[in-house]
């Protein structure tokens, strides 16, 4: 009995494996089709030989590389900043005491039992009456601050040893100097897997770029997939290629750094 | 973490001490020390608290005001409670709620339950090739909304999906998915349900690695089974974990929006309009900021009771 229970479970993942993994192999051959084809019966289960076409379909209908360079700036830099915010933070809250300390940290944490949808409608006025409607800016700025990251790099600089730090100042060590040379060195993989999750976060929104961007030429990814899908006369096989597009650059990321992921995802999920 | 003070305090004294018998300038370790227990912490929270002020809590605060204002755009004049009442009369906004709950009920359990099958299959030391499958159930939780949306619009054709192709080889007939409001609800719960099972899974894994192997060793020494041991030891020792994606799952299947956005358009016959779609149609659909403001209260009502219903419940006894 003992030993079948082996290939049984193997068998019973290798299921749920082809059940993640298998539409990402049909959508590589859809984008792959001509627009027909993408609909034929059976599906095609083999590579077509449209693929170059189809992304020069897309450059045209969407402009995909000025799309792709929005996105990336805008990922990018939200995801840079947010872990800059984070870490600042995160070390405050980890390694001083100061006043109102407990009291803001509680504030913080507590907006993330609100729903961000709370947050659209005036984030828009302020975004309209400053006149950053349509901009990069609109899209990065609130992305800054997550209560999460800071959360996160607390619990992780928390398990810091003090006398780490403390030798560092008695060698004369400037707070910064410390913060730039040991804090952040040796808390680079918790570091990278927050970078990750806000690249994540960042490069898939939706919701908010789809309220705040007008002109097709400053769409992100997501919104210009979503639109051209809209569009009465879409090409499935354009539109299957973009949502593939999306999702390459953080399968690779995520195979990088597999290891770094997810042990974040660990110390958000199992620390006090 | 009280300790932390006083210790650090004596720590800069003595580097103070330090200094003035080395005859350096007594000056810079004063100021030293003033920086690193005054204004230090304050700079470094600085940005977090800006941007918190800016985009946390004034979007909070100038939400309630909103919602009790009516108009247009910004042309706005105070209507007292008249978008609440407004909205407890609005049959869409109860079919939207209707909706949202009927999937909150089915697609949570059953996806926290198939994640932490996975879970205990993956944290079984006899399968083989183990991290290929978590690698491969996690990347699902990779792809956008938007991605996943699309992608499935095409898996679920009525005519020529892949879907209804792969079921065909069973002889089943083919199934409306996105066409038929009933359907469309179902189709909806198994793209949520593919996106983001993987994702717990591996939150469950790891809780799952943390249990101590002694806890199991001495259950089975005492004549305890399989089942014996999953309830009375696998799941007590798991509940933060399960707690955790329970309220997690619960926040972001009340906020849904971008899956039946992009699959169903709310349709067929609203049977898949969610409350924060209905939000999206009369904020920027209508601009109707105030009763989409509304909207968004009643919502996070909703989920801070539900949030804080389940802690109680599931985290009394920690």
């Amino acid at each position: 009995m003992k030993s079948r229970r082996g290939p049984l479970l193997t068998l019973l993942l290798a299921g749920a494996f082809a059940l993640c993994v298998g539409p990402f192999y049909w959508l590589a051959i859809a984008a792959t089709q001509e627009d027909k084809d993408v609909f034929s019966w059976p599906p095609k289960l083999l590579p077509g030989g449209h693929f170059l076409e189809n992304l020069r379909g897309l450059e045209e209908s969407i402009g995909l590389t000025r799309v792709l360079l929005n996105t990336l700036v805008v990922s990018g830099v939200q995801t840079l900043g947010a872990v800059v915010v984070s870490v600042l933070a995160g070390y405050a809250f980890a390694k001083f005491e100061f006043r109102g300390r407990n009291l803001f940290f509680v504030l913080l944490l507590s907006t993330l039992v609100i729903p961000d949808t709370v947050m659209l409608i005036p984030v828009f006025q302020m975004m309209m009456d400053l006149g950053l409607i349509d901009s990069y800016q609109s899209i990065i700025l609130p992305g800054l601050v997550t209560p999460f990251g800071i959360f996160l790099m607390r619990q992780a600089l928390r398990s810091m040893p003090d006398e780490l730090l403390d030798a560092a100042r008695v060698d004369g060590a400037g707070e910064l100097r410390v913060l730039w040379r040991i804090v952040i060195p040796v808390n680079r993989p918790i570091i990278a897997a927050l970078a990750l999750f806000v690249f994540l976060g960042s490069w898939n929104q939706f919701v908010w770029p789809l309220i705040a961007l007008r002109s097709p030429e400053m769409y992100t990814l997501p919104v210009a997939t979503a639109t051209l899908q809209g569009l009465s006369t879409t090409n499935y096989a354009q539109v299957l290629l973009a949502a593939g597009i999306a999702a390459v650059p953080v399968m690779a990321l995520f195979l990088v750094l597999q290891r770094q992921f997810i042990s974040g995802l660990l110390a958000g999920a199992t620390k006090e | 973490m009280s300790s932390v003070l006083p210790e650090r305090a004596s720590v800069t004294e003595k580097s103070a001490g330090r200094g003035a018998s080395a005859h350096a300038g007594r000056a810079r370790p004063r100021r030293r020390a003033l920086l690193t227990r005054g204004s230090v912490p304050y700079l470094l929270i600085m940005p977090a608290v800006l941007g918190f002020a800016i985009f946390k809590a004034y979007p909070i605060v100038s939400s309630l005001w909103i919602s009790l204002t009516t108009g247009s755009g910004t042309d706005r004049s105070f209507a007292g409670l008249a978008n609440y009442r407004r909205l407890l009369n609005d049959p869409l906004f109860w079919t939207a709620l209707k909706n949202t709950a009927l999937i909150l009920v089915v697609q949570v359990p059953l996806m926290l339950c198939l994640a932490l099958l996975v879970a205990l299959a993956l944290n079984s030391a006899k399968v083989w090739l183990r991290p290929l499958w978590r690698l491969g159930v996690f990347v699902p939780s990779l792809t956008g909304l938007v991605a996943a949306g699309v992608m499935f619009s095409v898996i679920l054709n009525r005519d020529a999906g892949l879907l209804n192709w792969v079921l065909s080889l069973f002889g089943v007939d083919r199934v409306n998915w996105l066409g038929s409001p009933g359907w469309a609800r179902v189709g909806v719960v198994l793209v949520i349900t593919w996106h983001y099972t993987g994702y717990n899974a591996v939150m469950y894994l790891a809780g799952l690695q943390g249990i101590p192997k002694e806890l199991y060793e001495a259950a089975m020494v005492d004549g305890a089974g399989p089942i014996r041991r999953f309830f009375s030891i696998t799941l007590p020792q798991l509940r933060p974990i399960l707690l955790l994606t329970v309220v997690l799952s619960t926040i972001g299947t009340l906020q849904l929006f971008d899956e039946p956005y992009v699959l169903t358009g709310g349709g067929p016959d609203n049977a898949t309009l969610t409350v924060t779609m209905y939000l999206y149609n009369n904020g920027f659909k209508y601009f109707d900021f105030g009763y989409a403001s509304a909207i968004a209260y009643a919502l996070a009502l909703i989920v801070s009771v539900l949030g804080i219903l389940q802690v109680r419940l599931m985290g009394e006894r920690r």
